[in-house]
């Protein structure tokens, strides 16, 4: 709908909307994660949720104790391959529409573990990510930024047409592979269809002075 | 806490056993006593019941892998105990497996200790060394089923670099050869 117009309307007392924006703004507002924290970027979730932060503000002060009543699943903490498969599967028991903010370094890539044997490289091999936040631990203001960031997204997403999300789409499925415990690592490693970055690795220019022969 | 004396009660205590102080060459000097496998549980009971000693408290235990000593290698456990009466310790205690494939089983100290409990398992699960008299030797950090022993210097851990920002050194060694090998199966997929 036109701004001009609907600005022009309200001025004159008429109230213009569309479904959609009501829907969406409803939606936005009331934002329930998932109690789920695995490391110390819990405290730092916590810290956001209580009266100094106050996370409540946004809508999203109910975290809910079962995934079949919450949205949105705040990856907090490291993601080692021995709780991967738990994580997936509480991703998988959330009901459609549902989100995934992930929280951290670690969250996002392994972090300092990420040259470890047990530390998932990032939790997005398996399941869709829609904010990611750097820190270790991000601060609560970054926890509040990317909540703003995705329900920015939320209200930015249409019922119809081609770019509707997941949820609206009878073709696609809410659920994602759940990782097995193989002999040596997580099977599979990462799920394709999610994760398909492709190494590159670009030798730097050797710095002036090194590996010259004739110079110690 | 004198260590020849310790090693000379041993001795007169437990007929038999065969000890050796290992030398830590470091300004700490934090010397250390062998046990051998046949002899360490009898040892260790005398070490926590003499009244002298009365090491009550087994704070720490950790694994070391050693793969190229002696041949084969060995593996190492070792073990700070304490006295809360006395108010002394560590004396770190030690024990080696015969090698590091078949022969890796070693006395477990937890009926003695209880405070062993964990940390054997953990030692068992990523050294690989198997307690005999542990009452509950699963791994702990590992699931069940996996195979290998993380912390071993010959492990090989899975080849899952996908994405490496800041490449160097070994790492970029090996994201080279990962996108050799993806260059000639067509890429990642």
């Amino acid at each position: 709908m036109d701004q001009k117009l609907k600005i022009e309307l309200s001025q004159q007392g008429i109230f213009a909307t569309t479904l959609e924006e009501v829907y969406n703004w409803g939606r936005k507002n009331s934002v329930w994660p998932l109690t789920f924290g695995l490391a110390c970027c819990a405290i730092e979730m916590i810290a956001t949720t209580m009266a100094r932060y106050d996370l409540a503000r946004f809508g999203a002060e109910v975290f809910r104790p079962s995934p079949r009543q919450a949205d949105l699943m705040i990856v907090a903490g490291t993601v080692t391959k021995k709780m991967a498969p738990q994580v997936v599967r509480l991703y998988n028991q959330m009901p459609e529409p549902k989100y995934v903010i992930a929280m951290g370094a670690c969250a996002i890539s392994g972090g300092p573990f990420k040259q470890g044997y047990n530390v998932l490289k990032g939790i997005d091999r398996y399941i869709p990510v829609d904010v990611h936040i750097p820190g270790c631990p991000p601060r609560p203001e970054a926890l509040i930024d990317a909540f703003m960031t995705l329900q920015k997204k939320i209200d930015a997403q249409h019922l119809t047409g081609d770019l509707r999300p997941r949820h609206l789409r009878a073709d696609t499925s809410s659920e994602f592979v759940v990782p097995q415990y193989g002999a040596h690592d997580l099977e599979p490693a990462k799920n394709p269809k999610l994760w398909n970055i492709t190494l590159k690795a670009t030798p730097t220019e050797p710095r002036a002075g090194e590996n010259e022969p004739g110079k110690s | 806490m004198n260590l020849e004396k310790v090693k000379s009660d041993i001795e007169a205590a437990v007929p038999g056993c065969r000890l050796q102080i290992v030398v830590n060459g470091s300004p700490s000097g934090q010397h250390s006593l062998l046990l051998d496998r046949e002899h360490a549980f009898a040892v260790a009971k005398f070490l926590r019941d003499d009244p002298e000693l009365c090491l009550d408290y087994c704070s720490n235990v950790t694994g070391v892998d050693w793969p190229d000593t002696e041949g084969s290698g060995y593996l190492e456990v070792v073990y700070h105990l304490y006295s809360t009466v006395k108010k002394h310790g560590p004396l770190t205690v030690r024990m080696r497996t015969e090698d590091r494939k078949d022969a890796v089983n070693l006395p477990s100290f937890t009926p003695l200790w209880r405070s062993a409990e964990f940390q054997e398992r953990e030692v068992f699960d990523l050294y690989g060394v198997v307690f005999d008299g542990h009452p509950d030797l699963r791994r702990i950090l590992m699931w069940d089923g996996f195979e290998d022993h993380p912390m071993r210097k010959d492990y090989v851990d899975p080849d899952d670099y996908e994405y490496e920002p800041t490449a160097h050194d070994a790492v970029l060694k090996r994201a080279l050869e990962h996108s050799n090998r993806d260059e000639k199966a067509g890429g990642c997929q």
